[in-house]
């Protein structure tokens, strides 16, 4: 038995797009224990709410993330609109489904992308941030933004997305889903990806559930929840079955997320076919005077928006819960007992968003 | 791209950015845009690196990490800040916790706009660093900055 060795991984380091340090406790080389310390990208945006109005901080809410940027704007309308008792038009709310699906395509596709880099599959890097392209071109072409969109506000949406362009769009999936096709088919059955992902970083169902694991970090261990089946936004008039895989190890997070896409497809595809014709936002009236907490499923998981207003433009106080935040106690769990060199790719595993878990 | 001698090799550090410039800087790495085909490769070790391209903020908890990064970046190097919080603060200067933009800390060679920056404009930003970076090579050693430079 020799003796424990500390070895510091991250805040910078080759694999991490972002910075999250970890204190990994080895013996030999495997991992004892990981002790994860944050607060690199820690800006305290939430205290913003003093000096923007409620409907300017939609900007500040949408820069919590650039990743799942629409989300977060609309969870944090959702819950001003909830306090200020505003019917959002139907149209709107459908709006909102389809470019929040998009978003979750977007961000699957750069996970996939970034997980594969991990594994050192780089070719397969580079074929999901291809196909992501095109995501982002149908973002940029409805929103007038690839990253940050902008697009949602108090009381309905921005933009509208004319009837030609949306069966354009629709048009365009079935290519979409075809190329997809190809690069799930190498997530899910390639023996390189296979050997570096089954049995790693495993996290049982009780482990999942009980350090409150969220999305499809959650999803891969067997726990069914998905927030989307709460019927926020236009969710609950179309038909989808939360993905679950129930392994629980890299391998089967993987696969939620490449099975998440095609569900998301046909997402756009329904919402597409259902959406009604009309306005696209009401007026809010007044300011927000009470508080509300609103949730959403975003592509890592549950989100949470907290507002607090006292009728006046400011809101007393914001606070968002993210889903990384949520998900670091079940990595440390995930880490424990694994080997150095799988350190990396059970990281990524859990699609860890520093910029949002932090805000 | 004809005065490049070298292929520049670029250390990308988020500071304290919300993510939308870092995926638009690994985009640029993407087929679509590609700037490998320039010889340009992402490394992960400043050591290895011409050009240090820094998304976000500064803050007091990264503050000491992106100083020790352009330290230990060997000269000549440049620096590029991508997007309005790297290079002012942007819509987080009034938080708290944000100290401002990159150039309170290290000097900055190049400020991308944008919220997020597009990659034609980071890819813009990378090669006008390169110039920069080529005329400080011709500069005699004794002239370059020897890193640390407070400002």
């Amino acid at each position: 038995m020799s003796r424990r060795i500390i070895v510091p991984f991250g805040p910078q380091h080759p694999v991490l797009p972002e910075p999250i340090h970890l204190d990994l406790v080895l013996q030999d080389e495997r991992v004892v224990e990981a002790i994860p310390s944050i607060g690199y990208i820690h800006r305290g945006l939430e205290t913003l709410v003093a000096k923007r109005e409620y409907p300017e901080y939609v900007y500040i809410a949408e820069r919590t993330c650039g990743i799942c940027s629409f989300i977060h704007g609309m969870t944090y309308c959702q819950a001003v609109e909830q306090v200020m008792n505003l019917e959002v038009p139907e149209r709107a709310l459908y709006l909102r489904t389809i470019w929040s699906e998009y978003s979750r395509m977007h961000s699957h596709l750069l996970w996939l992308g970034l997980f594969a880099d991990a594994i050192g599959f780089e070719n397969l890097f580079m074929a999901s941030w291809r196909l992501r392209e095109s995501v982002l071109d149908v973002l940029e072409e409805t929103t007038g933004g690839r990253v940050i969109q902008g697009s949602c506000k108090v009381g309905g949406v921005r933009r509208d997305i004319p009837g030609e362009t949306l069966d354009r769009m629709v048009g365009d999936l079935a290519g979409f889903e075809r190329d997809f096709k190809e690069i799930a088919n190498v997530f899910l059955r390639d023996e390189s990806i296979i050997a570096r992902t089954r049995g790693v970083g495993v996290l049982s169902h009780g482990d999942a559930y009980h350090l409150g694991a969220v999305g499809p970090t959650a999803r891969g261990s067997g726990v069914a929840i998905d927030l989307r089946k709460t019927g926020y936004a236009a969710y609950g008039k179309i038909h989808f079955k939360p993905v679950v895989e129930t392994d629980g190890d890299c391998y089967a997070r993987c696969a939620v997320r490449v099975k998440e896409v095609f569900s998301s497809i046909d997402i756009v595809r329904q919402a597409a076919a259902k959406i009604p014709e009309g306005e696209i936002e009401v007026k809010p009236k007044g300011n927000p005077n009470g508080e509300c907490f609103s949730r959403a499923e975003q592509p890592r998981g549950e989100l949470v928006h907290y507002v607090k207003g006292d009728g006046s433009r400011h809101l007393v106080r914001s606070r968002i819960r993210t889903p990384t935040l949520t998900n670091v106690p079940p990595l440390v769990k995930m880490l424990a007992g694994c080997e150095l060199a799988d350190v990396p790719v059970i990281v990524l595993s859990i699609d860890p968003c520093i910029g949002c878990m932090e805000r | 791209m004809t005065h490049l001698s070298k292929s520049p090799w670029i250390l990308h550090y988020d500071a304290s950015s919300c993510n939308g410039c870092d995926i638009e800087v690994l985009a640029c790495l993407s087929p679509l845009y590609d700037v490998e085909r320039f010889g340009i490769i992402n490394t992960g070790n400043p050591k290895h690196a011409d050009v240090l391209v820094i998304t976000g903020g500064i803050n007091e908890q990264n503050r000491q990490v992106v100083q020790n990064l352009y330290n230990q970046m060997p000269d000549p190097k440049v620096v590029v800040a991508v997007g309005i919080c790297a290079s002012s603060g942007g819509v987080f200067r009034e938080c708290y916790n944000v100290v401002g933009g990159i150039d309170c800390i290290i000097p900055v060679d190049v400020y991308v706009p944008g919220c997020a920056a597009r990659p034609e404009s980071i890819i813009d930003g990378i090669v006008r660093a390169l110039s920069i970076l080529e005329e400080k090579k011709r500069m005699p050693a004794h002239g370059r900055a020897t890193g640390g430079g407070e400002r």
